[in-house]
């Protein structure tokens, strides 16, 4: 084994443990309440969660981040599941994996940069307000009672940690709810109504679908969208993590592993799933700092399920809808307000179209698809202003341009010259100003073209090296003419 | 005479009044490096991110809320360092003092965070309680 998987393996074995036990008691709600997001049995996202932390612990490309079953994902897969069912979704999962792979093979991180932070941000907002949207069904217009368990369960998860830290606030709110609604019986809808939990290890099968094309084309747009969610969420994390660890970590490695993991997953009945901004954040303030605490945190849920699966069926409802909304909370970032006012118009804007899509298509994908379209419309918008200044002196006419000349700025280049002039001296200054293309290059041949069919004298100046090489290569104005000056 | 002092810093109004001081006590010994230190909290941790465009410029952004204390040690021909440590403020600062085995630690008594100094406690409390060496509390 060399020095350094030793060290991300075994560097810091008791902080792993620890943490990676307090990672198991956070994710086991995280888990079911995601399972009944996506529409199927508790176990699945349970499952889910064993396989993809185990896994990942081994192929990952950034220790001490957690991945799961998720938000984000069971988002996504919603639609699937209602329409074609569980073996449907194990079979986007094992495709889900397979994009992953090969896009981490592409080293598809590289791509990351050109992801807006406005785009992440609207990302996260909106991913706060649809895991929020999938709660109101179980707490809304229920009963007296229900309301009081969601306050109760509010009032635990906030309070209790400022005194008391070992043990994850929502599990406490679960285990003391959960045994005063059964001692006081209390009539609330609970886990065991939404699904079934069974106790026994997952196992390898084959997803139940026909294998042919109309197969692929169903679930093949949800693996994609799976693919992109997942990748971004576990990109971003691994930031995160990165940040808080003052360490560095291999992005690709990383996307590859999220394939693995979903790709095996798919065949142990579990859902797709990626990284958790949320959970990972708590295993590096438990301690955690290597792959063990993941392995720990998958191994350890898995555990409990096995001795405990009876009482999670118990769980009432309105307290996992309760540990949601604290998920909410945490998972919106509050100074988007701020940043709304506060940013550039053009990235404020962006950001509110990521959500407001996502929010009308409950798809994260196509939200984080429109903002990237946005922003990049908008970049070049910006790019393509090109400012021209005119000066007179001493008879000689010079125009001073500024900014970007490319396919897009070209025309209101054009337009800037008033070319009807005769006889003049003039001078066209692109010392602030680059040359990109062969359009640019057109651009300023038929300026300099027009210009000299008035006879006028035309002197293109302060050409940086790029812009030169480009003109010489492509432009016709100084074959006509004689050579330009360019100082 | 100290060779090595630590600076507890946060760009705070009382972060200045403990860098000046550092700057007393440190102008009296010629050998003496200050190390000024400065905790990127782990809950902004995901704020940061979220909010900055690349590492690098987030990088420099957490250096720029130190300049009013660079300066002052500049002006002032002090020795320096800086070090930028991550984890919770109050347990960052103390475990690097101790693992540094620094001679003195200077820390403001109140930093930026009204609210949450309410609720958990100063920062500066807690480092007075577990830090294995001399501390300066500066008002």
């Amino acid at each position: 084994m060399s020095e350094r998987l030793r060290t991300e393996w075994f560097g810091n074995v008791k902080g792993d443990i620890l943490s990676g036990i307090v990672v198991a008691l956070a994710l086991i709600p995280e888990a079911i309440a995601f399972s009944i997001i996506a529409g199927v049995d508790p176990m699945v996202g349970l499952y889910a969660s064993f396989c993809i932390a185990i896994i990942i612990s081994f192929v990952g490309g950034r220790p001490a981040m957690i991945s799961a079953a998720t938000g984000a994902m069971a988002l996504v897969m919603v639609p699937l599941v209602k329409e074609y069912g569980l073996n449907y979704l194990l079979a986007a999962t094992i495709l889900t994996g397979i994009i992953q792979m090969i896009l981490g093979y592409f080293k598809v991180a590289r791509l990351m940069r050109f992801i807006p932070r406005a785009v992440m941000i609207g990302f996260v907002n909106a991913l706060a307000i649809l895991i929020f949207m999938a709660q109101v069904p179980h707490f809304w217009g229920i009963s007296t009672m229900t309301y009081v368990f969601v306050a109760l369960t509010l009032l635990i998860v906030y309070t209790v940690p400022r005194f008391f830290k070992a043990i994850p606030a929502p599990l406490i709110a679960i285990v003391v709810l959960s045994t005063a609604a059964i001692l006081m019986d209390v009539n609330l809808g609970t886990v065991g109504q939404l699904g079934n939990i069974t106790q026994t290890l997952p196992s390898f099968f084959i997803p139940d679908v026909p294998f042919n094309l109309e197969t692929l084309q169903i679930i093949l747009p949800y693996s994609i969208a799976l693919a992109i969610v997942g990748l971004l969420e576990s990109l971003l994390t691994a930031q995160i993590v990165d940040d808080m660890t003052d360490t560095g970590s291999n992005k690709n490695r990383e996307a590859r592993g999220q394939g693995i993991a979903n790709f095996v997953t798919g065949f142990f009945g579990g859902m797709a799933g990626c990284a958790m901004i949320g959970q990972s954040v708590i295993n590096v303030k438990s301690g955690g700092r290597g792959r063990l605490s993941t392995f720990v945190a998958g191994g350890f849920l898995i555990i409990l399920i096995l001795v405990l699966g009876e009482l999670v069926v118990q769980i009432p409802m309105p307290v996992l809808a309760g540990i949601m909304i604290m998920v909410c909370i945490g998972t919106f970032d509050w100074s988007s307000f701020k940043y709304v006012v506060k940013a550039p118009r053009g990235d404020a804007a962006v950001m509110l179209v990521t959500v407001i899509i996502v929010v009308a298509t409950h798809d994260l994908s196509k939200g984080v698809i429109a903002g990237v379209l946005l922003s990049a419309i908008l970049f070049a918008a910006k790019i393509s202003k090109i400012k021209v200044t005119e000066s007179k002196d001493k008879g000689k006419t010079t125009f001073d341009v500024e900014g970007q000349l490319f396919f897009a700025s070209v025309d209101s280049f054009v337009h800037k010259f008033d070319v009807s002039v005769r006889d003049q001296q003039i001078v066209i200054d692109f010392s602030n100003a680059h040359v990109w293309d062969d359009s640019a290059v057109g651009a300023i041949d038929k300026v300099v073209m027009k210009y000299r069919e008035n006879r006028n004298h035309v002197t293109i100046t302060g050409l940086n090296s790029a812009s030169k090489n480009i003109i010489e290569k492509l432009a016709v104005y100084h074959d006509a003419n004689g050579k330009i000056s360019t100082h | 005479m100290y060779q090595h002092i630590l600076l507890a810093a946060d760009g705070s109004q009382n972060s200045l009044r403990a860098a000046k001081e550092t700057i007393k006590l440190a102008a009296a010994f010629p050998q003496c490096t200050v190390e000024v230190v400065m905790v990127a909290d782990y809950d902004k941790s995901r704020y940061d991110i979220l909010h900055a465009v690349s590492s690098s410029e987030l990088e420099l952004k957490r250096r720029k809320i130190l300049a009013p204390v660079e300066e002052l040690l500049q002006t002032n021909n002090i020795s320096y360092r800086v070090k930028i440590l991550h984890g919770e403020p109050g347990p960052a600062i103390v475990d690097y003092a101790n693992q540094e085995k620094v001679e003195l630690l200077v820390i403001g008594s109140r930093g930026l965070n009204a609210l949450q100094e309410m609720v958990l406690g100063s920062v500066s409390h807690k480092v007075v309680k577990r830090a294995q060496c001399p501390v300066m509390i500066v008002k």
